[in-house]
């Protein structure tokens, strides 16, 4: 990485890292849950639809609910095991809402489908690697869990010049990434070059924030001779964000609005790579991960392996249950997070992390009056005036705000964690968003109706007009077969005339 | 909106109270400073200062309705008092330091809407408002009599200076920029009416005759760099301020020594250096980005050399932050920083291919 990439980059926090509550236990995997319960609502898109029914026995591995439409992903059962309940179970969605679930009481035997994975994964074609990669379910594991396989077609249609592994891990707390490119840096890169392959990528950059020096080197010792390049960059939140990544790597900006595509660029993060090599090199579904568990509440924090389905409370309890009152439970990085309110919650493909913060870690007295400080100005790795669009949220003028840049927020809460006067922005913003983006959605089904209704006239009139212009056919048609008569009975009289 | 806790769920460990506290704390070394150059008639005054605004913000918040102790607790309103008292001639009668802290909290602060919402640096309105309207009482100065000297006034003689009206030999002295302006006025030309005035090492330690917190420069630059290196002000309106002071100064000096000043007693005379580092970062009343800030001090800076150069008073800094303060909404206006992946109209980048 050049120095002039890194004074590019802009605004940003340290937040005090936490990592190294869990960043030393090597990864284990949690024993066997008794039951687990699979959303069929994991990624980005629409839901996938069950294709198994209650009472059916299915075996780890195996699909449960397909993938429904342009951009969605498959679940696969993660254990072997009965379906008991095909129906609504509470989702870790900021909504609290239930969402369509699969409950799989386990046999215990874990036992996996008969899998017949391809000698040579490095020998299918690019959209054999996509293919492939979209039938195991995989979403991107960094947490936005965009459907995989839909990214990757994309991209290999629009050319891409620099394929970049995201293994910034910014966030506080979480270790996930970070341990598993130490524990298993061959799989990482394994899976990463199938990703290469499948959209002819002619660099590969891995991006590790430089707090991680063990990963860097088992990276580096891994990547050796692959033409991977493993490149550290500086400990930053939010490091780990798309375009603030392909800024410190490549210099370049994602053009507003726009898709990192748009400048040749694919991000894809590094449990992402560990999956696909699952997938490929044994013919796995994704079905389990590895999610931090951490927090001052937590007594042993560490990572494990869990597989997707299993309850929050699960891992808590695993790791010696909390030693201190948890004051909240999120799920994902604090950062970025969203709160557990339900600590049955199942982990999904996206859950890097559950965390149990004390009091003291959350830290939030009331919100005094902003002190025009401009800390948040400065903080803001986009380049917003938080303040400025605050201060218009809160008098209801969400359009002003919008002038000032509210949809190039990216949410990532660096403006709220550095405010001394406590202000909640983000959640000024988030709500700004939400109701913009409601009243988007109803001027679009507005506007749609409008339309329904306008082409609902125009067919009247169609109809109306054909109906009339059929009329005056039948006239003209008539007129013309009693003239015709006419003239017929006329020549008549005349012949008979003449013949007379 | 809901009730739902939003992310973050962790929080940078700062506060209001924080940021003030770590401002009084940078500028306790000029400020002790002060009392030993000034002696007790200088800690009375500061201690004046600080309880009316004390008393005077805790009374209109309660007129108002509004919460009392959260308001005092958070320290803007002492770190303003506190300001006031350091550009006050140290031998000021105490009503002086009254009205200018009332004026600061209660008209300059609290009718604007309270700590955010005023538009005017409350320090800065008080000290131009009993500049205009005392301005006897705002330029008589003191020599220096350091509370170790054998002929600094005791206790009983500072209660004398500060609550009686009570007069000292010392008080004669004349500041710098007063005694060139006085000059100046009287047609006496720079040549001879500064010679054997300013003494480049007395300034920067600061035991010569001024304001009581606003004489020790490199005091004051000492607070200043600490407020930088704690990130709760940034370089920009400082080094712009002094940059706006120091280039018209060094032109103007080289063109006609004989009326203008040279740089160094510019800057490190009346309020440039206390202005530069606590007055112009002041959050409230500065513009939002770097840049923003760095024009708004160069302004401060640059007007204050006018002021000082062509005005009718000898010292400039207070009208020339005001005069800054008015503008800084406009600044705002234009020097926003530039989104990513926009260009600085706001237009989306382009596309480039591949
Ligand atoms: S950080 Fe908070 S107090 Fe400071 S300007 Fe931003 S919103 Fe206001
Ligand atoms: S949440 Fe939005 S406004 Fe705040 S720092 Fe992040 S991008 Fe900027």
């Amino acid at each position: 990485m050049n120095l002039l990439s890194r004074l590019k980059l802009r605004g940003g926090v340290h937040p005090v890292g936490r990592k190294e509550l869990s960043a030393e236990a090597p990864i284990c995997a949690l024993p066997l849950p008794e039951r687990l319960f699979i959303s069929l609502q994991q990624h980005i898109g629409a839901p996938a639809s069950a294709t198994v029914s209650v009472g059916d026995k299915v075996l780890k591995g195996q699909l449960i609910a397909g993938s429904q439409g342009m951009i969605s992903a498959p679940v696969h059962a993660a254990t072997s095991g009965r379906v008991v309940a095909v129906g609504d179970y509470p989702a870790p969605h900021p909504s609290g809402l239930p969402v369509p679930t699969i409950t799989i009481e386990a046999d215990g035997d874990d036992r996996w489908l008969d899998f017949d994975p391809p000698a040579d994964p490095m020998a299918l074609s690019p959209e054999e690697i996509a293919t492939r990669v979209g039938a195991a379910g995989i979403v991107g594991l960094g947490g936005a869990a965009f459907p995989s396989a839909v990214k990757l077609n994309l991209s290999r249609k629009s050319g891409v010049t620099t394929l970049i592994m995201n293994g910034g891990e910014c966030e506080p707390y979480l270790t996930c990434d970070d341990r598993l490119m130490r524990d298993h840096p061959g799989a990482v890169i394994a899976g990463i070059l199938l990703i290469q392959r499948a959209v002819a990528a002619p660099q590969v950059l891995v991006g590790i924030e430089d707090n991680k020096p063990e990963a860097i080197a088992a990276m580096r010792a891994a990547a050796a001779g692959t033409g991977v390049q493993i490149v550290p960059v500086p400990s930053m939140y939010p490091m780990g964000s798309e375009k603030q990544l392909i800024q410190a790597l490549t210099g370049k900006e994602i053009p507003a609005g726009g898709r990192a595509a748009d400048i040749g660029v694919l991000v894809h993060n590094v449990g992402t790579a560990y999956a696909v090599h699952e997938a490929l090199a044994f013919g796995r579904p994704l079905v389990r991960r590895i999610v931090t568990v951490s927090g001052g509440a937590v007594t042993v924090p560490r990572n494990l392996e869990v597989l997707i389905g299993t309850p929050a409370q699960a891992l808590f309890d695993f790791c010696g249950g909390y030693k201190d009152v948890p004051a909240r439970l999120v799920m994902g990085g604090p950062m970025m997070g969203q709160e557990m309110t339900n600590p049955n919650v199942p982990v999904i493909k996206g859950t890097s992390g559950v965390l149990a913060l004390t009091n003291q870690e959350i830290g939030r007295p009331s919100p005094a009056p902003c002190i025009r400080c401009s800390t948040c100005v400065r903080a803001c790795p986009v380049g917003l005036l938080p303040l400025e669009m605050a201060a218009h949220i809160r008098i209801g003028d969400l359009g002003a705000a919008v002038d000032l840049g509210l949809k190039d927020c990216i949410a990532c809460g660096s403006c709220s964690y550095v405010c001394p006067a406590h202000i909640p922005l983000v959640h000024y913003f988030n709500y700004a968003k939400g109701d913009l983006s409601a009243k988007e959605r109803a001027k679009l089904k507005q506007e749609a109706t409008k339309k329904l209704a306008e082409a609902r006239n125009e067919r009247m009139d169609r109809i109306a007009r054909d109906r009339a212009e059929a009329a005056r056919l039948r006239a003209v048609k008539k007129a013309a077969q009693e003239a015709a008569k006419k003239a017929a009975a006329e020549a008549k009289s005349q012949a008979t005339e003449v013949a007379a | 909106m809901t009730t739902l806790t939003h992310s973050p769920h962790a929080h940078a460990p700062i506060s209001i109270g924080r940021v003030m506290a770590t401002v009084m704390a940078a500028l306790v070394p000029t400020t002790l400073y002060g009392f030993w150059l000034y002696g007790w008639p200088a800690i009375l005054l500061w201690s004046v200062a600080m309880a009316s605004a004390l008393l005077g913000e805790a009374f209109i918040l309660r007129i108002q309705g509004r919460a009392v102790r959260p308001a005092l607790l958070d320290g803007s309103g002492a770190l303003t008092a506190w300001l006031l008292a350091l550009s006050l001639p140290p031998f000021a009668p105490w009503w002086i330091a009254v009205v200018g802290a009332l004026f600061a909290v209660v008209i300059a602060k609290q009718v604007f809407g309270g700590l955010g919402q005023n538009v005017f640096n409350p320090a800065m309105a008080a000290r131009v408002m009993l500049l205009i309207s005392f301005p006897v009482e705002m330029t008589l100065w003191a020599a220096p009599t350091p509370l170790t000297a054998a002929q600094a006034p005791g206790f009983m003689d500072a209660l004398a200076i500060t609550f009686g009206g009570g007069h000292w030999d010392a008080m004669a002295s004349a500041s710098l920029l007063g005694h060139v302006k006085t000059e100046f006025t009287r047609g006496v030309d720079l040549t001879h009416s500064f010679t054997g005035q300013f003494a480049l090492a007395d300034a920067a330690w600061g035991s010569r005759t001024g304001s009581l917190g606003e004489t020790a420069a490199l005091l004051i630059l000492a607070g200043g760099i600490f407020l930088i290196a704690r990130r709760i002000v940034t370089w920009h309106a400082p080094v712009a301020m002094l940059l706006g002071v120091a280039i018209p100064a060094l032109i103007g000096h080289a063109v006609n020594p004989a009326r203008f000043l040279d740089v160094w007693p510019h800057l490190l005379s009346g309020g440039v250096m206390l202005g530069a580092f606590f007055i112009a970062t002041d959050p409230v009343t500065s513009p939002n980005t770097g840049a923003g800030q760095f024009v708004f001090g160069f302004g401060c800076g640059l007007l204050t050399w006018v002021i000082r150069s062509f005005g009718g008073y000898p010292e400039g800094v207070a009208f020339a932050v005001l005069l800054m303060n008015a503008a800084a909404p406009v600044i705002d206006r234009y020097v926003k920083p530039r989104i990513y992946g926009r260009t600085r109209k706001g237009a989306a980048l382009p596309v480039k291919g591949g």
